[in-house]
């Protein structure tokens, strides 16, 4: 089943990264026939191995490697080695994500069109006609079989949705729905409905929420074209005299440094991970890194605008009961500057169990200001923001020197400033949802702030120009024909779409480019 | 509470106790629960009877919740019970205690009104020993399994197989 490539073999392709993106892609070109090894940092679990208890499957499943934090962000202050709240295992983050699988707004993907000059942002449109996605968001949907597209019913609403959705009837909003979300609503694909067991955060053991480390990893190994290493942990991309990519050295599972040579290197680390191997890839012929003659890897990190709003009532809402992310307000998701802000937002329903309740509600926070909140935990529903964020070219992934990893390798420092756009558009949202509770007859709100970030964007953006940014239209680097670039980090801009899905889609097209470059031989 | 807590041996200790504080009993290398309602009792060995009773009425002034009884506060700051851990704790409390003596009254334990124990807390609210004793507190507390049900949280269900027929949608008063 799993095919075996030697290291010296430089016919693969080597993906680094097995989640939306990389799993995807892995996936995607070995059902053509294509040889991939995926170099996966993490180990391999599947559902009888997630825990549904919030922090042992936090141990079990979050890059808690080092990372280092600076801006004005308060993830920075609360959460100084944490700026992430993403997954180091075989699918990546497609195990924690919560399924919601929204499309990009046509005019989402032409920000800097659509929005104009923003001060202090560096907005740029996507290489992309809206167009030209819709097939492959369609593609995308039916892999995820997300629900309330192509045919498939909407899951119904727990507790927490239909306190949401009568708060926002109330308030006049009108798009609001149990979500387009990667849970199945009814048995699909091989796998079961959703059985209403919350800790979708922590991995679905039922395997009712799409993941790639039980659909596409498996469905890529059968093929016999895919091999995907665990525990390896990417550190070098080598390059030869003409400027091409040859292979990738990594820290195998023991600790010892391989190398897999390669004809094609796609980099899927996430927003962090990703960055952080280009510039750890400088050599003399590439001195600021790979990919980087434009000096944008790293920058124009985005992290969606986020935050939330919980409530109490004076009666049981047991808002853990049921999918984690169970409904969304899609009304203010338009882009209407006469809010005060460009761009918009999304609201979704959102639980966290007790523990975790008391670690994000107010972090740092103390005394019975904070414990009466904690007191009405079962009375509690709650809500995640989740809207565009401008990019800035100083909000930055950069390496950390001083920092380094159990492998000796420089680790990174994330860098984030709210832009002021930011603030505008987290203040509205907050008024809002605490509006929508409000009507509901909630005695008491508290707009929470962000979480540690789950929405890495950025980093590596995509370009038409080769001085704007990092990759091409198909995430191919403007500077290295043959490295690509396959996750969130490609992002130009963030949309206030939740990106799992984007990410999908741009990995199956991107899939379909290459195995056409190759075929071509032009890679 | 298997070998931290010691239900049985209470009454013995009890019957050894050198102090009664405000809410605990404080013996030889043992801190109690004074109501006998409390039934709890846990020894200690590497920190000062009287330092570990005030990092449980610390615990209760920095997450309080009157349901919530002194056993769960013990058992969250069990762990600094440690030779590791010790020679911070009894210096951040003999801070504590000093700062209590600041303000007139002998020592921390000593003080009846929450409001002057949150003031202190205050006072020391940015050092390295309250946020630590804090930061411990966010899991050594509300991560005990046991404690859940008093907030009525349920935790796992996937071994009750979920929520789709046991209540996810059983809201009735909207």
């Amino acid at each position: 089943m799993t095919a075996p490539f030697d290291l010296t073999d430089d016919g693969v392709v080597v993906i680094i990264g097995t989640g939306a993106g990389g799993g995807v892609l892995a996936n995607e070109l070995a059902k053509k026939g294509v040889s991939v090894v995926a170099l996966e940092a993490g180990g391999r679990y599947l559902p009888d191995d997630y825990i549904n208890d919030e922090w042992d499957s936090f141990g079990q499943l979050a890059w808690t490697d080092p990372r280092t934090t600076s801006g004005d962000w308060r993830v920075a202050k609360d959460f100084s080695g944490l700026p992430a709240w993403i997954v180091k295992a075989v699918g990546g983050t497609t195990t924690h994500w919560a399924g919601a699988s929204l499309r990009f707004q046509d005019h989402e993907w032409k920000a800097k069109t659509t929005y104009g000059e923003v001060a202090g942002a560096n907005l740029l449109d996507w290489p992309i006609d809206p167009r030209e996605m819709d097939d492959y968001y369609t593609k995308a949907e039916d892999k995820l079989g997300v629900t309330r597209t192509n045919g498939r019913a909407g899951l119904p609403g727990n507790n927490n949705f239909k306190v949401f959705e009568k708060g926002a009837r109330a308030l006049g909003y009108e798009e609001v729905h149990t979500g387009r979300m990667a849970i199945n609503s009814a048995d699909n694909d091989g796998r079961m409905a959703c059985q209403q067991t919350g800790f979708c955060f922590q991995g679905c053991k039922w395997g009712a929420k799409w993941s790639a480390a039980y659909t596409d990893i498996p469905r890529g190994e059968a093929t016999g074209n895919l091999e995907v290493r665990e525990n390896c942990h990417a550190a070098r991309i080598l390059h030869d005299a003409d400027g091409k990519v040859t292979g990738v050295e990594y820290f195998d599972a023991d600790g010892n440094l391989q190398l897999q040579k390669a004809r094609v290197v796609c980099v899927a680390g996430n927003s962090f991970e990703s960055p952080r191997l280009l510039l750890n890839s400088a050599s003399s012929m590439f001195p600021d890194g790979l990919a980087n003659s434009s000096g944008q890897v790293g920058r124009n990190y985005m992290r969606h605008t986020t935050g939330s709003v919980y409530a109490v009532f004076d009666q049981p809402v047991r808002m853990w009961r049921g999918t984690t992310m169970a409904g969304i307000i899609q009304d203010e998701a338009r882009n209407d500057p006469s809010r005060g802000f460009v761009g918009g937002y999304e609201l979704e329903t959102l639980a966290l169990g007790l523990p975790f309740m008391a670690a994000f509600l107010d972090p740092g926070a103390w005394g019975r200001e904070f414990t009466t909140a904690l007191d009405h935990y079962e009375n509690m529903a709650g809500m995640w923001i989740v809207g565009e964020d401008m990019p800035q070219e100083t909000n930055r992934v950069t390496l950390n020197s001083d920092v380094k990893d159990a492998h000796g390798l420089p680790v990174v420092n994330v860098h984030f400033d709210d832009h002021p756009n930011d603030i505008a558009m987290r203040d509205h949202a907050y008024k809002q949802g605490m509006a929508i509770y409000d009507a509901v007859g909630a005695t008491r709100v508290f707009p929470t702030p962000p979480y540690p970030s789950t929405h890495n964007l950025g980093t590596n953006r995509m370009s038409a120009n080769a001085q704007d940014g990092v990759v091409n239209a198909h995430g191919q680097s403007h500077d290295i024909a043959n490295l690509f670039v396959s996750d969130g980090s490609q992002f130009t801009t963030g949309a206030a779409e939740n990106p799992t899905l984007t990410i999908v889609a741009l990995a199956i097209r991107q899939a379909d480019f290459i195995a056409a470059e190759m075929s071509r031989q032009n890679i | 509470m298997s070998n931290t807590m010691k239900t049985l041996t209470r009454r013995q200790l009890l019957s050894q106790s050198a102090a009664l504080g405000a809410s605990f009993a404080i013996g030889a290398g043992f801190v109690a629960g004074r109501a006998e309602a409390e039934n709890w009792a846990m020894e200690v060995d590497h920190l000062a009877p009287g330092t570990m009773a005030v990092l449980i009425q610390m615990a209760r002034d920095i997450y309080p919740h009157d349901q919530v009884a002194d056993r769960f506060y013990a058992l969250a700051v069990k762990g600094y019970d440690t030779a590791e851990a010790a020679p911070a704790i009894e210096a951040g409390v003999a801070m504590l205690n000093e700062a209590a003596r600041e303000t007139g009254h002998a020592g921390y334990l000593d003080m009846g009104w929450e409001r002057d124990r949150v003031a202190v807390l205050r006072g020391i609210e940015d050092s390295a020993f309250f946020q630590q004793v804090r930061g411990g507190l966010v899991t050594g507390l509300y991560n005990q399994k046991a404690v859940w049900p008093i907030f009525g949280y349920e935790g796992e269900s996937y071994s009750e197989g979920g929520y789709l027929y046991r209540g996810f949608d059983d809201i009735n008063w909207l």
